[in-house]
């Protein structure tokens, strides 16, 4: 590649220095010669696997993901990856990736592609029957014999979270109890 | 973890006790290495020696299941040898209140137990009161009733060849983990312990958490830089979901959700809003109605006023546990119909996934939302399973990665930090955020349009994140935050704040309980002001060279990157430990400088304004003796469900609050051997984000299970054969690695071999392989019913499954 160690790592430290200040997707170092991300678009994200929270830069061109590395400027890490988070380029470059929404009838051998709206619809329609069907307004108590409002949906659960963003979680959440559930479980339990 | 990630690298003795950093938090090593550079010492105790352990100074073997034994065995050492931070443990824990004449420890048990019910009675362990309603102190802890004398009798059972026959750990091993972990007792002294599931996956995991907690407050290493308790968080975000409130009876920032009992929203306040007489208790529960009024002001938005109690009663009540086991036991007794999937994979990820399987088969409807096909979203074409006979309508969503969409994370230290979306998502696969939005809009729209029952939680719900084609994230984030529903003046100490409807609420401080106030989540009040996005931070500046970082990313509570730090000083506000001063008092400036303290107000001494440092607590001491625990007050050593020996220390074998489930089985004929389940660096969780990358998979492509050289012999296993392991639960097939780093147990006189294996494996992905959760018991923690997956009774031969 007619490329030293040392033009490699300055135009690493170079990348790191385009998202420093913000880290939001920016020019990559266009003023770096010869190096490896010249014209390259860089962000700043964070590993998805532990919560070490270990900083990354994601390099694009044309809108794909070419190269994906430690940040040097992150605190935590200073560029430093593990086997995990050095492979985060193969989970967003991936050809195992789901990339249709798929559907299995009950009693179906396979899966069939299907359209979001087409899915969303019948998903919205299913949460609203086991809702109606399910849903205890009063309960009386085995221990007191006593009857109180519970307001609660049974016959559904949640599951998950600790893959989401918090902002995501906190939706989940907010929808969840909106719609009476009351088993709503993630990974924390496990 | 109440510190940080790089804070460990101001430790003296880092304890590693239950987790595998070096495995699977690998970066962490480079703070643990760097205090290592500076002298301090790494221990480690393990059933296996773990690449972690390859590290370390002193390496302790320890047998799954027995950590409050040898925690207990500390605990006692530190109290034996006067090691304890003797200032610390009598100004800032409970050690000098006095206990009700009632409380007693006899044969294994507290007083009050209730064979029939299996539970005690909590109050029957209480403070005893003075005249004021204050808990009675002796601060020369000499009283026989005090909580010191309590515990040092309690734990003098705990004595080094007790616990050493228990563990099965060595003697000097056992000692010299004592000596120099507790060395860190003195004022200049820092020691962390770092766990992680080898401490909470058991039926007494919250006591194993509690016995490393009570190992802190002894040594007073809580609240200091290098200190701490610290959890290492498996997944990246596992802190964030949890802060979040994704758990059957909470509420974003650790509120609770209502309980039956709880008939309205003044009875809800009741119950939850802790209350003290003692004026130098901070008591900072007692600010409950504030949040949970901010919250039910996010979620409601006009609708909630203090006629309608903000709406309070549109959120479901519990009134029996729906933990993570007990609704795959209902599914399994076909009581759910539905069930969604938020990147979860229950087909493998918890216990006895036969039963787990077989549960999903009675859903009539699922939804998987995930980047990738997993064994649940694929759980009706299973290997042994004819789809045919499965009535199961399967919708699988395809989710876009973490760099192609926007939001934060938070780490294991707290850290919330920002992710940009680099690229669009992959196919036709949309943000969590997309997904979680249609779902309500169109849920919505049918309630709109066609009624149903009780429509009002949902028709009502306040939902503006703006018209785009995904809600806008940051509209979410400010949410969280929380702003003023209306012009608010604010009087605080001599300042008064001006605050316009629509402002971002600066901080938790301010948040009401007139319902002048939203924030989604109250720990996250902060971090999303008028000054923009606190989590995108991106300063790296260091001005107190701890590492603190302030400036970079933002941390719950109130960018606080060490809790609990009015512990790191005497009661004059003078550091412990003046070489790294987490904060100090500025007597002149009477302020507070370094970290952001626990709560402005001035040191513990001062007559009129200072509090107590444990400010969540309502007595404001850290409770060497727990009050809400289940089962006791004290950690006791119980053996694990399934045990290869009989409890040395009383008669009674297993937590007696947790009932024994039909599938578990000590019957050490047909399982001999000690099973355990763990992580490792190229695999993680279920497998759904490692098994499909080429990378990680041509590192480890196999189940394996790992054995000592001496099992390998006795069953004539080999390197690389195929074997079979088996449990009351079932049998799982595997590659054999037979290895020095796992050696037998001496355990109460007797050789105990023991059989490790990752549990990432299963039917989908580019590896598969058996799942190790196919072994593993359902049974769990008497406080959380987290699963024990790290001691189990099993049996191993040689030749797989299919021999
Ligand atoms: S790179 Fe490794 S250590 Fe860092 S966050 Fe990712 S998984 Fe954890």
């Amino acid at each position: 590649m007619g490329m030293s160690r040392r033009d490699f790592l300055r135009g690493g430290a170079l990348a790191a220095a385009g998202v420093a200040l913000t880290g939001r997707p920016g020019e990559a170092s266009a003023d770096a010669p010869q190096t490896r991300i010249k014209g390259l678009k860089s962000s700043t994200t964070i590993c998805p696997y532990c919560a070490v929270g270990c900083g990354l830069l994601v390099h694009t061109k044309d809108g794909k993901i070419v190269n994906i590395e430690g940040d040097p400027q992150h605190p935590i890490n200073h560029g430093s990856l593990c086997s995990k988070g050095s492979s985060l380029f193969q989970v967003a470059v991936n050809e195992n990736r789901l990339q249709k929404v798929m559907y299995r009838a009950p009693g179906s051998d396979k899966f069939e592609e299907k359209s979001w709206d087409w899915a969303m619809d019948r998903i919205a329609l299913r949460l609203k029957e086991t809702r109606d069907k399910n849903f205890k307004a009063k309960e009386i108590n085995k221990k007191d014999n006593k009857e109180y409002v519970v307001n609660r949906t049974e016959g559904m659960a949640f599951f998950g979270g600790a893959g989401l963003d918090n902002e995501e979680c906190y939706l989940w959440s907010k929808f969840s109890r909106a719609m009476g559930v009351g088993m709503l479980e993630h990974q924390a339990r496990l | 973890m109440t510190n940080h990630w790089i804070d460990l690298k101001n430790s003296d003795a880092i304890f590693i006790i239950g987790c595998n950093p070096a495995e699977n938090h690998p970066i962490s090593f480079k703070w643990i290495e760097k205090a290592m550079d500076d002298g301090g010492k790494l221990i480690v105790a393990d059933p296996r020696y773990t690449r972690s352990a390859s590290k370390a100074d002193i390496y302790a073997q320890l047998r799954p299941g027995t950590d409050i034994a040898f925690l207990g065995g500390m605990i006692n050492y530190a109290l034996q040898n006067n090691m304890i931070h003797e200032e610390y443990v009598r100004e800032y824990t409970n050690a000098a209140f006095i206990i009700n004449e009632k409380f007693n420890f006899q044969d294994g048990l507290f007083c009050s137990f209730d064979d029939q019910e299996k539970s005690y009675d909590l109050k029957s362990w209480a403070y005893e009161n003075d005249a004021a309603g204050n808990p009675k102190r002796d601060m020369s802890m000499k009283d026989p009733r005090c909580v010191y004398q309590l515990l040092k009798k309690h734990y003098s059972r705990y004595d080094a060849d007790m616990v050493c026959s228990i563990t099965g750990t060595k003697k000097e091993d056992f000692l010299k983990v004592a000596k120099t972990f507790c060395a860190t007792g003195r004022a200049d002294k820092a020691g962390t312990i770092l766990y992680a599931m080898g401490i909470t996956q058991s039926t007494h995991g919250t006591q194993n958490v509690r016995a490393v907690a009570m190992l802190q407050m002894l040594l007073g290493n809580i609240g200091i830089a290098g200190g701490g308790v610290n959890a290492l968080r498996g997944e990246s975000n596992v802190q964030g979901s949890t802060d979040y409130g994704l758990l059957f009876n909470s509420l974003p920032g650790y509120l609770k959700l209502p309980e039956f009992a709880n008939t309205d929203f003044k009875a809800y306040i009741e119950k939850y809003t802790p209350k003290t007489k003692d004026a130098k208790s901070a008591n900072w529960w007692g600010n409950t109605p504030k949040y949970i009024t901010s919250l039910l002001k996010a979620w409601y938005g006009d609708n909630a006023t203090p006629e309608n109690d903000f709406c309070y009663n549109y959120l479901p009540k519990w009134s029996s546990n729906y933990s993570y086991s007990k609704i795959i036991e209902r599914m399994g007794k076909g009581e759910v119909e539905g069930l969604v999937c938020m990147g979860m994979n229950p087909a493998m990820g918890g216990p006895d996934s036969n039963s787990a399987r077989g549960a999903l088969d009675k859903l009539k409807w699922l939804v998987t939302v995930d980047l990738w096909q997993t064994e649940t979203s694929i759980f009706w074409k299973r290997p042994g399973v004819n789809p045919k006979d499965i009535h199961t309508e399967v919708f699988m969503l395809p989710a876009a990665s973490s760099v192609e969409k926007e939001g934060s994370i938070s780490n294991s230290g707290r850290w919330a930090q920002w992710r940009y979306k680099a690229v669009e998502p992959v196919g036709e696969s949309k943000s969590d955020l997309w997904i979680i939005n249609q779902f309500f809009k169109r849920v919505q729209a049918l309630y709109t349009k066609d009624k149903g029952v009780f429509p009002e939680p949902i028709t009502k719900l306040a939902w503006n994140y703006g018209d785009g084609h995904e809600p806008d994230v940051h509209l979410v984030a400010k949410e969280i935050n929380g702003y003023f529903t209306k012009d608010t003046t604010i009087v605080d100490k001599d300042k008064t704040l001006e605050f316009k409807k629509g402002d971002q609420v600066p901080m938790f401080k301010y948040l009401q309980a007139d319902g002048s106030t939203t924030s989604g989540c109250w720990i996250y009040c902060g971090s999303y002001t008028k000054e923009g996005n606190q989590m995108a931070r991106r300063d790296a500046s260091d001005p107190t060279g701890l590492g603190l970082f302030p400036k970079w990313s933002w941390c719950w509570p109130l960018n606080r990157r060490i809790i609990y730090n009015r512990a790191s000083v005497t009661p004059d506000g003078a550091p412990f430990n003046p070489k790294r001063p987490v904060i100090a008092w500025d007597a002149l400036e009477k302020k507070w400088k370094g970290d952001v303290p626990d709560g402005p107000w001035p040191p513990m001494k001062d007559a009129k304004e200072g509090k107590y440092p444990f400010i969540m607590l309502a007595e404001g001491h850290g409770r060497l003796y727990a009050l809400d625990m289940k089962d006791g007050p004290f950690p006791e050593h119980y053996e694990p469900m399934e045990s290869p020996a009989r409890n040395q220390l009383s008669k009674v074998q297993n937590n007696p609050l947790v009932k024994i489930p039909a599938n578990i089985s000590s019957d050490l004929v047909k399982f001999p051997l000690i099973g355990t389940t763990y992580r490792m660096t190229e695999h993680w969780q279920t497998g759904g984000m490692t098994r499909s990358l080429p990378w990680l998979v041509e590192l480890v492509p196999d189940m394996f299970v790992e054995i000592s050289e001496s099992l390998a012999k006795q069953k004539g296993i080999k390197k690389g054969d195929k074997v079979k392991v088996t449990t009351e639960r079932g049998a799982i097939e595997a590659v054999a690695l037979v290895t020095s780093r796992l050696k037998p147990f001496n355990v109460d006189g007797k050789s105990v071999e023991q059989v490790g294996m990752p549990w990432h494996f299963g039917y989908s992905g580019l590896a598969k392989g058996d799942s190790a959760n196919l072994l593993t018991p359902t049974v769990g923690c008497a406080n959380t019913n987290i699963p024990e997956f790290k001691a189990f009774l099993c049996n191993i031969e040689k030749g797989g499954t299919k021999a």
